[in-house]
């Protein structure tokens, strides 16, 4: 996100975007310049190489949702539970993450239809603290599922995360647990719940709601994993094969059902939701 | 003989005067100093009461991964009878990282599984130094499943630095295997003791600590990532993980002051690398009574008792003030 973004963003009269404002914008594939226009009308997908760029929140729902969903109201929880500080006090990192995103924390969910068929979406954004998963995060997950549970609708979520949020420390980790309950009362409840892990999706999300879906979609070349591929190399002092835990591994290995260009994400959506879904709505 | 930390030192030379002491003393036989040695050994017991009454997060860390902290077997021959071990996840393999069996504590009938980290270099090579790979939560898996059946409780000893990161346990999906295996924690019809008995590394940990009732030694550690992992990225050098220690509030008297964990169970002094057979022993009273409680839980509540417990995790709480300081730091 560019400077003029950042400081717009922090504005408190400007409505904040989650995209930039360059006119050009460097492919971070194949470092083509691509007109940002072209861009974002090929959903922040190159058309060169095919790289699927990360994206925010609303940019997402906005691609997967019909016009007019309703984003939840975003969970209270407390901002700062262990008092953490690092080199930076956890506050001023939150502050910092808050004033470039629209939004107060990682994890955004909305209620609305694919194609017509009514659906809960919960997205990741790795943009906000690499989309780690601290209380807010774990809490706006389990109101997503609860609100599917409610509405009696499928559950859809788009994972990005490169892990636990270290600055809640334990209480991070518990948020793993917590996701877990959920999906199995969607289970036990007969709802559908999809996973579409973007890139990167690792550490504990992919060891709790990431991995539990009764479908599991990627997108192209997405980094999918548990552990950090630094660590795995310290650990075992070998070189990592070529595509180690991209989504086409994944794919070999079992993992997921499918590896999904992002143009074909929503009407693959709405015919797994017509073939899965209790209750479907013209 | 015990080996001493590194903030042991000023102890071990303690001891090893009254060692020296002895052997001369026994040597020339005519010298009487065992008022002398009654001394230095009341003063070196002293020392260690002291010293362990003031551990900070990061030597809590050290005494948690000590080379001769009692693991899984230790537990089970001092604590545990009738030991029926279980192998295998019926998929892959049977890995030797989470061991798992029938045992019988103090005339309960229970399944046991845990974290064996081994003891020399042979069985920590063989135990992949407590590392669980895939096959062994799915082992884990397997176990709960069938204890739930049967309608045995599950007792789990976690000891585990984190899941072992490893190119054949990312193919085999470690990440799955883990979720799956914290669901059958929170699934299991029948009641689920959890304890830390050492280290609670991260996914790997709550992969078998999703309990009914989680109690922890007093010296054991439960964190999201190692404190050196922690340092080397938020301080961008592992040599600040004393500081992370600090930060990520690890200790079981941190946890139970955020409601993770529901008991800690007290060490004999000096650490339960000091007194094996003391600790099981503490260790067992404590699951022993937890399970008696859980058993007067009708069967219907216990999943939700156990679901509501983590739902309502973090949800009260507020922003601590400052921990008053413990001991000396």
């Amino acid at each position: 996100m560019s400077w003029i973004s950042r400081v717009r963003n922090s504005l408190p009269f400007a409505p904040r975007r989650d995209t930039p404002d360059n006119l050009w914008v460097k492919c971070p594939g194949c470092n083509e310049m691509l007109f940002t226009r072209e861009y974002e009308a090929n959903l922040y997908v190159c058309p060169k190489c095919d790289h699927h760029g990360r994206i925010g929140a609303d940019t997402r729902l906005a691609q997967l949702l019909d016009p007019g969903f309703h984003l939840l109201p975003d969970p209270s929880v407390a901002d700062d539970p262990l008092k953490f500080r690092d080199t930076k006090r956890y506050p001023d990192r939150l502050k910092q993450a808050r004033a470039s995103n629209a939004h107060c924390d990682a994890f955004t969910a909305a209620t609305g239809a694919i194609e017509g068929r009514r659906t809960i979406v919960g997205v990741q954004d790795f943009m906000f603290m690499a989309g780690s998963m601290g209380q807010a995060v774990g809490q706006a997950f389990c109101n997503g599922a609860e609100a599917a549970l409610r509405e009696g609708v499928p559950y859809i979520v788009v994972t990005a995360a490169g892990g636990a949020r270290m600055q809640e420390g334990i209480l991070s980790l518990m948020q793993m647990p917590r996701a877990t309950v959920m999906t199995r009362r969607l289970r036990e409840a007969g709802l559908p719940y999809i996973v579409v892990l973007a890139d990167p999706t690792t550490g504990g999300v992919t060891a709790s709601y990431a991995m539990l879906g009764d479908i599991h979609i990627s997108e192209p070349n997405a980094l999918i994993g548990f552990a950090g591929q630094r660590v795995i190399q310290e650990t075992i002092r070998e070189q990592l094969p070529p595509g180690f835990q991209r989504a086409e591994y994944l794919l070999e290995h079992g993992m997921i059902d499918m590896v999904l260009h992002r143009r074909d994400l929503k009407p693959t959506l709405a015919k797994l939701l017509d073939y899965l879904s209790p209750a479907k709505v013209a | 003989m015990i080996s001493y930390l590194d903030f042991e030192k000023p102890l071990a030379e303690l001891d090893s005067r009254i060692t020296d002491l002895r052997t001369t003393a026994g040597e020339s036989g005519d010298v009487d100093i065992s008022s002398e040695l009654a001394r230095l050994e009341g003063k070196s017991a002293e020392m260690l009461g002291t010293l362990y009454a003031g551990l900070t997060p990061w030597q809590k860390t050290q005494v948690a991964r000590h080379p001769q902290r009692p693991h899984f077997r230790d537990y089970l021959s001092h604590a545990f009878q009738d030991w029926v071990p279980l192998g295998g996840d019926r998929l892959y393999g049977n890995d030797q990282a989470i061991m798992g069996g029938l045992a019988t504590l103090g005339g309960r009938r229970v399944m046991l599984i845990g974290h064996e980290k081994g003891h020399d270099t042979q069985t920590r090579i063989r135990h992949n130094f407590g590392m669980g790979k895939p096959e062994g939560y799915r082992k884990a898996i397997r176990l709960m499943e069938m204890a739930g059946r049967f309608g045995l409780p599950v007792v789990t000893l976690v000891d585990t630095s984190g899941a072992f990161p490893g190119i054949e346990a990312e193919e085999r999906g470690q990440a799955e295997a883990i979720a799956r295996s914290t669901e059958a924690c929170l699934a299991l019809p029948t009641p689920l003791v959890a304890a830390i008995v050492g280290e609670g590394g991260s996914g790997g940990a709550v992969a078998l600590a999703s309990a009914s009732r989680v109690l922890m030694f007093e010296h054991a550690v439960y964190s999201v990532i190692s404190p050196e992992g922690c340092a080397s990225i938020l301080w961008r050098t592992a040599e600040k993980a004393p500081q992370a220690a600090e930060a990520m509030r690890m200790t079981a008297q941190d946890l139970a002051e955020l409601g993770v964990i529901d008991r800690i169970v007290p060490e004999p002094r000096g650490g339960a690398q000091r007194d094996a057979r003391g600790a099981a022993l503490a260790l067992a009273d404590a699951i022993g009574e937890e399970l008696d409680l859980l058993g007067e839980v009708p069967p219907a509540d216990l999943r939700r008792q156990r679901e509501d417990r983590f739902l309502a995790m973090g949800m009260g709480v507020t922003p601590p003030a400052k921990p008053a300081k413990k001991g000396k730091r």
